[in-house]
């Protein structure tokens, strides 16, 4: 049956999405993770600043998309339980611990969640790591991208992305795709948030609107 | 684990059964539309400055067309150092903040301190998240503790996003726009407060759902200074007359008198003792 159109803004009837553009792409020594900062709850846009990747660890960080509420819930319980699991082990956990811990919560609720999160990062076993974990499967990817505005750009990932980039080819690499999705993707926009994370450390970094790179725009 | 408040946490997991229940409840009304609850289309706002937060909300209750209340608090007390501004529907607002602020008070007995914001931001979280959206609050809490002043929006599926500067309800976009242009941060007392107060009067003009007063409530380390109101409606008229009528002003045409017929069935003195 058709959803009933409630008379009013549609922030009071519509569930809270993050229409987004994630990506997270390994390289030699580490990952670097991309996110765009829009919120949107219909046509509202609820935050403009919202940063969606989520830090599960030191060097474990995951990235948003999908109704908001899901998805942050899934990162504070997967923080919680990644917390207690590596005081258990007495050492920092696996990128394939944080991830399967994601993949548990999103494969059991299936049905009544709609949040998608990737989760990347760094440990000392198998150095970056990225996994999708889309639906409840557990994969490991050199690069993976999620979100509403991934879709506009499988065609650009997939054409420039190649083995061997260094850190700052990889960074590059993602600021342009978040630059194309959010050109291009109604539900993404706003700035632009990266991490790399490598045996150092988590590195966050802000790209401001205009200081994205600009491509055919006319 | 244990617990430092009384909210008791169900067992652990995702727990849809009232969403279940409540589409089950449908069926009962034959195909006709079921109830709706009562909104009340606001404008609330809130905006962090210097020394602490500023929240705004006009007073303006509405039932479909008619204005219920032309007072009504919409800031609501959670804690000594935390404010809660709520919109949506009426009764989910209000009972929400209450059982916040109660949790919140006892928590305070046990360990001897003010609460903090991201407390109360996590126990609404867990419980608006928990209810999948059936518990029509959205909330904005703004406080100031220990680490700082902060201001936090809290949506009705239990997401949460916090901001410098905030507003929400009907009148949301008009507000926004007033503070997207005048925020900046580290703003001082009078100019956080004409601001807000610029944002709630932006969307008492533009939407219906919004009007009479505007109030106002600022948090910092000091204190709290409740303004209620800040400032009147400039459309707010005096009664031009007395509308009591002297008795006799109607007069009476006819009168009918019928005793009604009383037995008494049964009678029991019990003596009171009031030494």
């Amino acid at each position: 049956s058709p959803e009933e159109q409630t008379p009013g803004p549609g922030w009071l009837s519509e569930e809270v999405k993050t229409g987004t553009t994630i990506i997270a792409v390994e390289f030699n020594g580490g990952v670097v993770l991309g996110s765009d900062s829009r919120v949107s709850a219909g046509e509202t846009v609820v935050n403009r600043v919202m940063n969606k990747l989520s830090p599960l660890h030191d060097k474990i960080y995951c990235a948003l998309s999908g109704s908001a509420a899901d998805a942050q819930t899934i990162a504070e319980m997967v923080n919680y339980q990644l917390d207690v699991h590596s005081t258990e082990i007495g050492e920092d956990p696996q990128v394939r611990s944080a991830a399967t811990l994601v993949k548990n919560i999103s494969y059991k609720y299936k049905e009544e969640l709609s949040a998608h999160l990737i989760v990347a990062g760094w440990d000392r076993r198998d150095g970056g790591q990225v996994f999708a974990t889309l639906n409840g499967l557990l994969t490991r990817q050199p690069f993976a991208v999620g979100g509403s505005g991934s879709f506009y750009v499988y065609g650009f990932v997939d054409a420039e992305y190649h083995k061997g980039m260094s850190k700052e080819e990889s960074q590059q690499f993602v600021i342009n795709t978040l630059s194309l999705a959010m050109s291009r993707d109604g539900s993404s926009g706003g700035v632009a948030y990266i991490v790399t994370i490598d045996e150092h450390g988590a590195e966050e970094k802000v790209i401001l609107g205009n200081d994205l790179p600009s491509f055919f725009d006319q | 684990m244990a617990l430092s408040n009384v909210l008791q946490t169900p067992a652990a997991g995702f727990n849809f059964d009232n969403t279940a229940r409540n589409e089950a409840l449908k069926g009962l009304f034959e195909g006709a539309q079921a109830p709706k609850p009562l909104k009340t289309g606001t404008t609330i706002a809130g905006v962090v400055f210097k020394d602490g937060v500023v929240l705004g909300a006009d007073t303006r209750a509405t039932s479909s067309e008619v204005v219920a209340d032309k007072m009504c608090a919409k800031i609501h007390y959670i804690a000594p150092n935390i404010y809660c501004c709520g919109a949506g529907t009426a009764a989910d607002t209000e009972k929400t903040t209450e059982l916040l602020s109660s949790n919140l008070t006892i928590f305070s007995l046990n360990s001897g301190r003010n609460p903090r914001i991201i407390m109360a931001v996590n126990i609404l979280q867990d419980m608006l998240y928990r209810y999948h959206g059936q518990i029509g609050a959205n909330l904005i809490l703004g406080g100031v503790d220990c680490t700082g002043n902060h201001l936090y929006s809290v949506g009705p599926y239990g997401s949460v996003n916090q901001v410098p500067y905030l507003a929400m309800g009907s009148g949301d976009l008009a507000a926004l726009g007033i503070l997207e242009d005048g925020f900046k941060p580290d703003l001082e007392l009078e100019r956080a407060k004409e601001l807000v107060r610029g944002a709630i009067h932006a969307g008492i003009m533009s939407d219906l759902g919004s009007g009479n007063n505007i109030d106002i409530c600022v948090i910092t380390r000091q204190g709290v200074d409740y303004i209620r109101p800040y400032q009147e409606s400039e459309y707010k008229e005096n009664r031009k007359m007395k509308y009591k009528y002297r008795p006799g002003t109607t007069p009476v045409l006819t009168e009918k008198v019928v005793p009604l017929k009383l037995e008494v069935v049964q009678e029991s003195v019990q003596r009171m003792d009031t030494a």
